[in-house]
């Protein structure tokens, strides 16, 4: 079967900087696949490479089998690749129920017929709740959103995310930041979706042990290379991954082994 | 009394002119960055606009419409032209709505000749009220109702359509409406051509309340809405209201009461402003 996303030698260099250098993958339909890597690993570019917000030195990406890498962020995330950012990105003076209404709206292109808003705001509104009932977030629907705790907006993000209905999810981070009680609640929300089994899911994460139950596979970034791909188990067992992880004094010789 | 009233409706009725012509050129500065320095010559176009309508079909209604289609229309041509190849470019947007304000203004001459043009108050609006001592010029009171009425729709379409939703968060982050997937730039062109609509019913209403239109008319009112839209905050619907008004009443108070500082009054308030909330009244980046 057609990978969903496929990138070929992947590439791109700031200066003298190589930050992602050479990553191929593929990413199968509805698959859980976590990136992780120890800071700096060029986990973020490679995703900020995936949406279309850098633009790669060399190599491309494919969204099923076509040639996407000279489109924009926008025109990905028209064709179904939604993001989340490491860095909370809401629009601050919307209440949160508007927030989620907005990204309901942009994906099904209606922002032009002010005048049948007497006929479809109310279903909009109604989709909105249920999906903030999803990720626990109805309690603070006319809250503005930048009043929210940190944890709070990185909700509102995610559904943001799930209004857009995008088929591929590309989630950076969801947790950072958070407190040890938000934790659990973001990977359950991030659990239900996936047990839904309607999208595709690639997760950046810091802490591995976070997602490992959570993942159908692990690819391991390290000094922009990767370095590893498999099962769950498989990277465990992986020694490259384990001195990753744990030698950071050798990252020079270890990427050199490649 | 009769006189703080009397102040009070000339600088409401004021004010709800500059409002007019302000919140047009915030929601375009809040959401394409741009600073429209034509916006004035706009508005002279609604004024002679209007008053042409009305001496042809001596319809007030007529006029008003007729000055909203073709402020509606110049704002068309102005984006479409003049805009859409500087967005971004702060220095060549100043320049070039610098320039077509100027091309604009002359062009009022080329149509209808240079000299000043007398404007009529329509007569189901001209007259005043006596009540008790005070005297309440009807049009004056009228202005202010339109000017009330224009906030009411759009606040409402701000507020509750898809399309204001839009707006509002393209004011706040551009980039990332567009990140969501949806054509900012389409949106650009409907409120430009909504604000200079508005600006163009600013004229009209303008006209009969001073009695004369000339070419250079706009340029007045472009600096006093430039600082409404400082004060207010730029991107600020509600905000080019309020200060609006605070302009209106202050310039009309203070010609009575301190002439001398009436032009400065509102200056002051502006210096105020950026020392102590440079963001604006209501700020409405997060």
């Amino acid at each position: 079967m057609e990978p969903v996303i496929k990138t070929d030698n992947l590439t791109i260099r700031f200066g003298g900087q190589i930050a992602v250098d050479h990553v191929s993958c593929e990413i199968p339909e509805k698959h859980f696949k976590s990136i992780i890597g120890p800071n700096g690993a060029g986990k973020t570019t490679f995703f900020n490479l995936l949406s279309g917000e850098l633009k790669p030195t060399e190599g491309e990406v494919y969204l099923k089998g076509e040639r996407i890498t000279h489109l924009s962020s926008i025109e990905r995330a028209r064709k179904g690749l939604g993001r989340s950012f490491q860095i909370t990105n809401v629009f601050p003076n919307l209440t949160v129920l508007e927030n989620v209404r907005l990204a309901i709206q942009s994906r099904e292109k209606i922002y032009f017929q002010m005048l049948r808003y007497f006929t479809s705001y109310k279903h909009l509104i109604e989709e909105a709740e249920h999906i903030l009932e999803q990720v626990l977030l109805i309690d603070k629907k006319d809250a503005i959103a930048s009043q929210l705790t940190h944890g709070e907006k990185r909700k509102l993000e995610i559904a943001m995310l799930l209004a857009l209905d995008s088929e591929i999810l590309l989630l950076d981070e969801p947790t950072a930041g958070m407190s040890l009680e938000e934790v659990p609640i973001i990977l359950d929300v991030i659990r239900n979706i996936k047990e839904k089994g309607e999208k595709t899911i690639l997760l950046i994460e810091h802490k591995m042990d976070l997602i490992l139950d959570l993942s159908d596979s692990i690819m391991v970034l390290f000094n922009g290379q990767l370095l590893a791909d498999g099962t769950p188990e498989e990277i465990m067992r992986n020694e490259l991954v384990e001195s990753a992880y744990l030698g950071g004094m050798y990252n020079d010789d270890l990427a050199g082994n490649q | 009394m009769e006189l703080l009233i009397n102040l009070t409706i000339n600088g409401l009725s004021t004010g709800m002119l500059i409002f007019l012509l302000a919140s047009g050129l915030t929601l375009i500065f809040g959401l394409m960055h741009v600073l429209n320095f034509a916006h004035g010559g706009l508005f002279a176009w609604g004024a002679y606009a209007g008053v042409w309508f009305y001496s042809i079909t001596s319809s007030f209604t007529v006029a008003l419409i007729g000055a909203i289609i073709v402020g509606a229309l110049l704002g068309f041509i102005t984006e479409r032209l003049i805009i859409r190849p500087v967005y971004g470019d702060v220095v060549p947007q100043i320049l070039i709505t610098l320039g077509f304000m100027l091309v604009i203004s002359e062009m009022l001459k080329v149509v209808w000749g240079p000299n000043q043009i007398a404007a009529t108050v329509p007569p189901a609006l001209s007259g005043s009220w006596e009540i008790g001592d005070v005297l309440i010029i009807k049009y004056r009171l009228f202005i202010i109702l339109m000017g009330f009425l224009v906030f009411g729709i759009f606040y409402y379409i701000l507020k509750r359509t898809k399309i204001g939703l839009i707006v509002r968060a393209g004011v706040i982050n551009n980039e990332m409406v567009q990140a969501l997937g949806i054509n900012i730039k389409r949106v650009f062109l409907l409120v430009f051509m909504t604000g200079a609509a508005l600006a163009a019913l600013g004229g009209a209403l303008m006209a009969p309340y001073s009695g004369v239109i000339y070419a250079e008319m706009g340029m007045d009112f472009a600096i006093l809405a430039f600082i409404v839209v400082v004060i207010g905050g730029m991107g600020s619907f509600p905000g080019s209201l309020f200060a609006a008004i605070l302009v209106g009443l202050a310039g009309s108070y203070m010609a009575y009461y301190v002439p001398d500082l009436s032009l400065a009054v509102n200056m002051i308030i502006m210096v105020l402003v950026l020392i102590f909330r440079p963001q604006g009244l209501f700020a409405v980046k997060g």
